[in-house]
């Protein structure tokens, strides 16, 4: 079976953003990056499959930037067999990486695809679901559990009230939550091994999909600050100020 | 220009996001009507009836809608949505997992998870777990829309006298099929709509220890939330996580006790009204955000809190 791992290049999860000055975005200029921590996860779930020998390749794919192929070579170092980048210097919007990946998946005839539960920089939470949409394939989103067997997967989902186990056919979209796994560290050999395996690049504008965004940013700005708080000196006080001036308790 | 919201519930017990949903699509204008789609769920669709603000509501009973499987609701979904400007769920789980197949069916782009609605095609929401907060405007001909219901006051679960009408189900979707649901059970209030939150993190220790944090809520009538690092090690339930990738909550008083405040933590609870930290290091980035910081042992602090809220 060949998987497909979207791996999105974003801000780094421990790094502040800033809005910039004018307004029209977060400032990314010389700022770290890294692959979505869930995407991680989605890589690592890839390789444990191909280890298992469920899986025979795992492709990785990348839409973005020319840059973004430091992320397909980061899940290239994990144990992904090869890559594709799809460049794009603008901001797609889910709706459009979801019909990239659609046409790349039906290229490749892959079976299942594994993606992060959410992007950490847009927070959009939409991309596999679209995706699934547009495939007519059945999801699993929020995944803390997967299991293949009998061209099936059983997958455990995270949801408000607890988790929840559905059966999807194969072929089948699946977004991965925070506890399905804890991702590798790649190893320096790999590191080193990653750098010779293929990663096909296209432009995204070569693909003759409608990628335009149905949204326009009007501006971006940082929420108000929350005013200084106190200290209090012990529990006593604690309880004085929040029944007698903050008067929640 | 007429507003679709899509009922949470659980096919006896309309959620109460539901009514958060209400208020955010009562901004956007037009009238509202409601869809409940599940499976011997005429109650819901009465209680939907009595929302203030409601002017039809929609009624999709068929075996098909028992378990909120996206598959057999989008195409419902999907169908219905011709007939409105907007299609608008909370961004639950439910409203996430379904929502986005809806729209991608559309060839609209979801405006995911508003704080604010500005105009009918104009919304702000939060980005980089809350660190920004963009104003966008959208071009697609229906709006499909997730709501912040923390951002949004719940509607009038009671005022409203709409006609509740049957629509025909949709054809299902094949390829999923749901097995099983392990619900946590508690006591406690439900976590995104408690007025007062007590949180525990990593500091805690264990999930012996955690039933401090559950004693000190029970005398506050709290809910019990946790963050990440107390869920992956174990200790409560992944539902109680708090946070850009778990619950976003925003109650009176929000309890963080032996939580360092990472940015993804504070994402789910820094628009509470009262934020007290109780953390041995007084360098922890949770007291930025808190109005009262008490630089303590939980062990030590826990248990006299629990006993002076007693008294
Ligand atoms: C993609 C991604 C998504 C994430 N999503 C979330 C999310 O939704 N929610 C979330 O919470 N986190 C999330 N995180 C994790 C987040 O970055 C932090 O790792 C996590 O919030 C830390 O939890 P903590 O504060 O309990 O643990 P720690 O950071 O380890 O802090 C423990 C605190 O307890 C204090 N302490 C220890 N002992 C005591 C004692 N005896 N008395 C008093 N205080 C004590 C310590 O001083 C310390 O400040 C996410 C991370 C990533 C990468
Ligand atoms: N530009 C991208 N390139 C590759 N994968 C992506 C891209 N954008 C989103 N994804 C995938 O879709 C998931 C959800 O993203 P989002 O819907 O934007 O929150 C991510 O975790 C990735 O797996």
């Amino acid at each position: 079976m060949k998987i497909l791992v979207g791996v999105k290049r974003v801000l780094d999860p421990y790094v502040r953003a800033y809005v910039k000055p004018d307004g029209s975005g977060v400032d990314l200029s010389n700022a770290k990056m890294s692959m979505n921590p869930f995407d991680e996860i989605a890589v690592e779930q890839a390789v444990r499959l191909k280890e298992t020998g469920v899986a025979e390749e795992i492709i990785a794919v990348s839409i973005g930037p020319a840059k973004s192929e430091e992320t397909i070579r980061t899940a290239l170092a994990m144990g992904a067999d090869r890559g594709i980048l799809v460049e794009s210097d603008a901001e797609l919007e889910p709706l459009a990486v979801a019909k990239v990946l659609k046409q790349v998946v039906e290229d490749e005839s892959v079976q299942l695809v594994l993606l992060g539960k959410q992007a950490i920089d847009d927070d959009c939470n939409q991309t596999g679901q679209g995706l699934a949409a547009l495939l007519g394939w059945p999801q699993g989103t929020f995944a803390s559990g997967v299991e293949l067997a009998d061209g099936k997967a059983k997958v455990v989902r995270e949801i408000d009230g607890g988790l929840e186990t559905v059966e999807l056919d194969l072929p089948a979209v699946v977004t991965v939550d925070l506890r399905l796994n804890e991702p590798r560290h790649a190893s320096l050999p790999n590191i080193m091994k990653a750098k010779k395996k293929p990663v096909d690049k296209k432009a995204a504008a070569d693909l003759g999909l409608d990628l335009a965004p149905r949204m326009k940013v009007l501006g971006v700005s940082e929420p108000p600050a929350r005013a200084e708080g106190v200290r209090v000196s012990s529990v006593e006080e604690l309880v004085d100020k929040l029944k007698n001036e903050a008067k929640v308790i | 220009m007429t507003v679709l919201v899509v009922a949470e519930h659980d096919n006896s017990e309309l959620f109460e996001v539901t009514l958060h949903s209400v208020s955010a699509a009562v901004k956007m204008g037009g009238p509202v009507e409601i869809l409940v789609a599940g499976s011997g769920c005429g109650a819901v669709a009465e209680a939907c009836a009595k929302v203030a603000g409601i002017e039809r509501v929609l009624l999709a009973d068929d075996p098909a809608y028992e378990h909120p499987l996206p598959e057999n609701l989008a195409p419902l979904l999907v169908g219905l949505a011709g007939g409105y400007s907007h299609v608008v769920a909370a961004a639950t789980t439910y409203g996430k997992n379904v929502m986005p197949r809806v729209s991608a069916l559309l060839d609209v782009s979801q405006i995911s998870d508003i704080s604010e609605v500005f105009a009918e095609d104009t919304f702000e929401r939060p980005i980089y777990a809350g660190n920004a907060l963009a104003k966008v405007q959208s071009s697609d001909a229906i709006k499909v829309v997730t709501v912040r219901t923390t951002k949004f006051d719940a509607a009038d679960a009671e005022g409203g006298s709409a006609a509740v009408e049957s629509v025909e189900a949709a054809e299902t979707g094949a390829g999923s099929r749901f097995l099983e649901q392990n619900l946590s059970q508690s006591d406690r209030p439900e976590l995104t709509s408690a007025r007062v939150v007590v949180s525990g993190g990593r500091g805690v220790g264990s999930a012996e220890n955690f039933q401090m944090i559950e004693d000190l809520a029970a005398t506050l009538n709290a809910a019990v939330g946790a963050s990440r690092a107390a869920v992956d090690a174990g200790y409560v339930p992944n539902d109680y996580q708090v946070g850009q990738t778990g619950k976003v909550v925003a109650p009176d008083l929000y309890l963080a006790i032996g939580i360092s405040g990472a940015i993804q933590h504070l994402a789910g609870m820094k628009d509470s009204k009262v934020i007290a930290a109780v953390n041995t290091d007084e360098e922890a980035p949770i007291f930025q955000v808190a109005d009262y910081g008490l630089v303590d042992d939980l062990f030590e602090a826990v248990p006299k809190l629990t006993e002076a809220l007693k008294k």
